[in-house]
């Protein structure tokens, strides 16, 4: 813990390395084009809320939290399903956790922009009725929904593996079946283990909303894109950048919290 | 006294890879006894327990328990577990489960009794153990003890026939060691079924009924604790309780 003195350190050298960083780039040689291109005020607003000719930053962000919100549900589901396929013993199951095993290492391996220009651009050509004519947006949502379910199923894997076998030993002992051991002793304590790592994919998958705009969708990163091409001003990159972090940072520090909550709920007053 | 066997080891061998760890072991329990397995680490002793309990599955021999082979075929392996409670060296409750939930996790999805049931057989344990006020604890609040204790009420609450106790007071720091022996006191007392593993001999000598000493994968001696602990028949017994007594374990 910091006391007032840790608190005074800290904050006069933060104050210090800003006032630092903004004097270097005050006096570089294009600090004038640079505030211009990337921090002019008009620029900024115009982009953030949009014109008659540009679309606004902040409303095509809107879809990307929309594509974010959905596709983190299907992952989280999806991907816990696989670990625990993965998870299943006995020969009989080979076939089932194989299929899960190529799986992940199939949309582990390629790039998320290759696989959105396949589902993209590729189910639609194939005529099937049902799953032909969606639009681009549930493509990408489709997209992210395979890669991404393939490197969290990976994390929720290990913290599957983490849980000491003697727990198991301990709930099978009590007679439970390995699958109520699965869901009563080991997942609760893998969950939690696996939060950080988990919400750490999840920030990733926030950026990537945004190659979504690959198959045409105007979410916040092609909005800006639009907006830099029209008014040959980069303030709307700027902008995009900033929406980003702003919904990026409440769950990092919304990660710290749990991970705190949960070690003071079980370890308060512990005396070892 | 007509004793009604509820446990026939006959002849069981495990091996792990290519190191035997039983090596054709017999052990007969009657309802009511209280037997301990005493023997170096690594003579074979939680390797019996485990085999018991089917947390290990044994290469060879037969395992009968209440009458029935549970050796090979068992149909049902969970309902087997749920009438044979065990408990372990590092107590391994559930973490992230307070003491009451600890407890009632088995009786409720094992044995499906409805939650007031099982929080009510859970409350009387806890109150006749004197640990009614760590209901709401999670065991990482707990001393070593305290948490062996929660461990030894959460096999009770699943009522089962006969308990097996794996070294239970071996990672306990020695003032937190009486507490643990004191219950398991009381237990066999009130004619608890118990095979015990341990390193405690002034304890197995004062609640067992039988002592039996298990060297290499064998059970090389057994029978009342007078004799065993007085006059051991077997040069290796000779010796083990002699280096028990050297290091003032006994």
């Amino acid at each position: 813990m910091m006391g007032r003195r840790g608190v005074l350190i800290s904050s006069a050298s933060t104050v210090l390395f800003i006032v630092l960083v903004g004097v270097v780039i005050a006096l570089s040689p294009g600090a004038s084009i640079v505030r211009e291109r990337f921090f002019d005020w008009e620029h900024l607003k115009n982009s953030l809320l949009g014109s008659s000719t540009t679309p606004s930053v902040l409303e095509a962000f809107v879809l990307n939290i929309k594509i974010f919100t959905i596709a983190e549900a299907f992952i989280l589901v999806i991907a816990l399903g696989i670990a625990l396929i993965r998870a299943v013993p006995g020969p009989v199951f080979f076939p089932l956790r194989m299929v899960a095993i190529v799986y992940t290492d199939i949309f582990r391996g390629i790039p998320l922009i290759l696989v959105l220009y396949m589902i993209g651009f590729g189910v639609p050509g194939l005529g099937l009725q049902f799953l032909s004519s969606r639009s681009d947006v549930t493509y990408g949502i489709i997209a992210l929904v395979l890669v991404y379910s393939a490197y969290v199923a990976e994390v929720y894997r290990a913290g599957i593996d983490s849980v000491h076998q003697s727990q198991i030993a301990a709930a099978r002992s009590l007679g439970l079946s390995r699958w109520k051991a699965m869901r009563y002793v080991v997942l609760p304590q893998a969950v939690r283990r696996v939060i950080p790592p988990l919400l750490n994919d999840f920030i990733g998958l926030q950026k990537d909303t945004a190659l979504v705009s690959v198959l045409g969708s105007v979410e916040a990163a092609r909005a800006a894109q639009i907006y830099a091409a029209e008014q040959f001003n980069y303030a709307s990159y700027v902008v995009a950048a900033v929406l980003f972090v702003l919904i990026t940072i409440p769950l990092a520090r919304f990660t710290d919290h749990l991970i705190v909550r949960d070690r003071n709920r079980r370890q308060a007053g512990a005396t070892t | 006294m007509t004793a009604e066997r509820i446990l026939e080891v006959a002849g069981v061998h495990k091996s792990f890879d290519k190191n035997k760890v039983l090596d054709g072991v017999d052990l007969d329990l009657d309802r009511h006894e209280v037997v301990c397995l005493i023997g170096a680490s690594g003579s074979g002793k939680s390797t019996l327990l485990r085999c018991i309990n089917l947390l290990e599955r044994v290469d060879e021999g037969d395992i009968r328990f209440e009458g029935a082979s549970i050796a090979r075929e068992v149909k049902d392996v969970d309902r087997l577990r749920s009438r044979i409670g065990m408990v372990f060296q590092a107590f391994n409750l559930f973490p992230h489960m307070n003491v009451m939930h600890n407890i009632t996790l088995g009786p409720e999805e094992a044995l499906g009794l409805d939650r007031r049931e099982a929080k009510e057989r859970a409350e009387a344990l806890l109150e006749r153990f004197g640990l009614s006020d760590k209901s709401e604890e999670y065991p990482d609040r707990l001393s070593g003890g305290q948490q062996q204790r929660v461990a030894i009420v959460r096999a009770l609450a699943m009522r089962p026939q006969m308990l097996l106790l794996d070294e239970v007071t071996s990672a306990l720091d020695p003032e937190l060691v009486a507490e643990v022996l004191t219950l398991i006191r009381e237990l066999a007392e009130e004619g608890m079924t118990m095979l015990i593993a341990t390193h405690e001999m002034g304890f197995a000598k004062d609640i067992a009924h039988r002592v039996a000493f298990l060297d290499a994968g064998k059970i090389l001696e057994e029978g009342p604790p007078a004799k065993i602990f007085e006059e051991p028949e077997n040069e290796r017994t000779r010796r083990f309780l002699q280096r028990i007594i050297a290091a003032g374990r006994l």
